[in-house]
């Protein structure tokens, strides 16, 4: 087992950095210089940009420049922004937690509520419960994100006027009071992205779950007398639960992509929407680093997914 | 007893022998391919999800033609109007006329949808067949490639390489044409290995099989035998994951043009009159309804066939 999962680890850091080098790569050989509005200011003669450029370290190869910033990254240094000037670390620190709790919160309801409307849904095939549940499945993820965002704006922020569609960080209230302020601005986006992956979910959970139902262990648990619930809960869904946890982690990469238009449209101070300014500002090195923790932790959800699918199952044999 | 049953059947042995002729003469056998077409129409959802598809296909192709007003010009004094006899859709803030952008907005939106697929396809199957035949060194090293392009993040490598590469393809190649060809190359270029993966797992089971055996007794040569003999054979799950796949590019698509790095402002994807409306939203909320409406049921439709294709010709498929 330890072996299994040493071997795995090996395998993702390769990726990681090979990852890293296609992004880098990219990066370093699109046109358009960073250095460009330097251009239009007068008092910079061309010399000096010269010399800004040569001290930026924007004149060295390319390999060489990303071998520099895969050192400076494993030491925590993700190097300084073109535009604000202030350590790349600094500007994402902060942001990165708003992001992953509303990411996170998100992930955990669409499971919570996932897993209970596919197993029903598969034992009650055909059912009322069972045509509503896929109806509303189809719908949910034929919706895009932010589309939803924008319906949920029109309908709950400016219509009826209960909840704020600005999401801000610097609440003064204090104590439960502003506990509520924070939940208040959070439900919608996380509705939202907790919408859409439900919606995905459930149908993985129902398909894997009518599968098991149909096999011989689950009618011998029944021949055996044991009630419908404790077949269901003890036996077939345990199975049927295996390839869905390996869904669920292999989905994160989706859940940033619902993350970042989310972010735009709420105005979430995330992540997200730190990459899509940063992009419009050619501010390589916030890119360069967002996009490298975006690569992390999808290789690393790949990573607990391979080892969850592993513990789980035990027809996985390790070698 | 046996005179009398004997003479019953030669009483009866000519008319019906007749009839019997007669009625085979008549039939035609089923084929494979109408089986699935009975299959499909007994999925009601699946049925509507085609009118409403090709309805909207046909309203892109022929409506801009039929409905007469311009998507693109500009109309200060008739900027903001709600939905009349006049313009069934409103009219935005620079006075065009909503309807007719959806009906334009919707050809480059489809177009883009069906072309992306059909890279994402014809690069999956490609790298699926080739794998799955060769085996070997060819066949790790391809999958090594293809999980490296799973773990790419994908949504922050389409925004870099759409704002990186916009500018020089449309200057070498048209802002239109130069602008379709990079967003329907970097969508199937990041969509194509679920389906070089179904594809590989298809290949490696056809392979065993003693018609291909025999193909290579009888001397087909590799290509023969992979394009005539192996890929007819694979299908099924291709089609299905095409189908799929047009409507995840259409919403790819719409997500980019929302986050503002999709085609030009002036181009009226869907994508882009829901980035364009978002600024409007309390005064003119259809803005933002209709074409967010247009893209659900696009997508919808697409995805009801895609199930109903699912149920009829995926072998694989339990449900």
């Amino acid at each position: 087992m330890g072996r299994y999962i040493v071997r795995r680890v090996l395998i993702a850091i390769p990726t990681l950095i090979a990852i890293s080098m296609v992004i880098f790569t990219i990066l370093a050989l699109a046109p358009g210089d960073p250095l460009a509005e330097f251009a239009l200011n007068p008092a910079i003669p061309p010399e000096v940009r010269q010399q800004i450029r040569h001290n930026l370290g924007l004149d060295d190869p390319v390999p060489v420049r990303y071998a520099k910033w895969f050192t400076s990254v494993l030491h925590g240094d993700f190097g300084y922004s073109f535009t604000s000037r202030s350590p790349v670390s600094g500007l994402i620190k902060g942001r990165l937690v708003t992001t992953l709790i509303v990411i996170g919160l998100a992930y955990l309801i669409s499971v919570l509520l996932a897993i209970p409307i596919g197993v029903i849904s598969a034992v009650k095939q055909y059912s009322v419960f069972d045509n509503l549940a896929t109806t509303i499945a189809f719908i949910g993820f034929s919706l895009p994100t932010f589309f939803t965002g924008l319906l949920f704006i029109i309908l709950f922020s400016i219509e009826l006027g209960w909840l704020p569609f600005i999401y801000s960080t610097t609440i003064s209230t204090r104590g439960l009071a502003g506990v509520w302020v924070h939940i208040k601005q959070a439900i919608m986006p996380v509705a939202v992205l907790a919408l859409f992956q439900t919606a995905a979910l459930t149908r993985y959970v129902r398909a894997s779950m009518l599968e098991c139902i149909h096999l011989d262990y689950v009618r011998t648990a029944r021949a055996k007398g044991l009630p419908q619930g404790t077949v269901i809960a003890r036996h077939a869904m345990r199975n049927a639960l295996i390839p869905v946890v390996t869904i669920i982690a292999l989905s994160v990469p989706g859940i940033f992509t619902g993350a970042v238009v989310t972010e735009q449209i709420f105005r979430v101070p995330g992540i997200g929407s730190l990459l899509i300014s940063s992009i419009y500002a050619s501010d390589t090195p916030v890119v360069m680093a967002i996009a490298f923790i975006f690569a992390v932790l999808v290789v690393l959800f790949n990573l607990v997914a391979d080892v969850v699918y592993g513990v789980l199952d035990p027809r996985i044999k390790y070698s | 007893m046996s005179e009398v049953t004997e003479s019953r059947a030669t009483q009866a042995a000519p008319a019906s022998r007749l009839g019997e002729l007669h009625g085979l003469g008549a039939k035609k056998p089923r084929s494979l391919w109408s089986n699935a077409w009975r299959q499909y129409r007994r999925h009601t959802l699946a049925l509507a999800g085609t009118f409403v598809f090709i309805f909207l296909v046909l309203a892109t192709v022929v409506g801009p033609a039929l409905y007469g007003k311009s998507a693109t010009s500009i109309d200060i004094v008739g900027a903001g109007q709600a939905p009349s006899l006049a313009h069934p859709m409103g009219t935005d803030s620079l006075g065009h006329d909503e309807f007719a952008r959806i009906l334009w907005g919707g050809r480059v939106s489809i177009s883009v949808g069906i072309v992306a697929m059909l890279v994402s396809i014809t690069l999956g199957t490609l790298i699926g067949a080739l794998s799955g035949y060769f085996g070997g060194f060819l066949d790790s090293a391809l999958m090594r490639l293809t999980d490296l392009f799973l773990a790419l993040p994908t949504l922050p490598l389409l925004l870099l390489v759409i704002y990186l590469f916009r500018d020089k393809m449309t200057h070498a190649l048209g802002i239109l044409i130069g602008m379709f060809l990079l967003i329907v190359i970097i969508i199937g270029g990041l969509s194509w290995m679920p389906v070089a993966r179904l594809v590989r797992a298809s290949f490696l089971s056809v392979k065993e099989k003693e018609f291909i055996e025999a193909a290579h007794c009888i001397g087909a040569g590799t290509n023969s035998i992979i394009f005539r003999h192996i890929l007819p054979n694979t299908l099924s799950p291709v089609i299905v994951a095409a189908t799929l796949g047009v409507g995840s590019a259409i919403i790819t698509e719409s997500t980019l043009s929302f986050l503002g790095l999709g085609f030009p402002p002036d181009t009226p994807t869907w994508g882009r009159l829901l980035f364009d409306a978002q600024d409007y939203i309390q005064i003119q909320p259809y803005l933002v309804l209709f074409p967010g409406l247009v893209i659900f049921l696009a997508v919808l439709s697409i995805n009801y066939i895609g199930d109903g294709l699912r149920d009829a010709i995926d072998p694989q498929h339990t449900l």
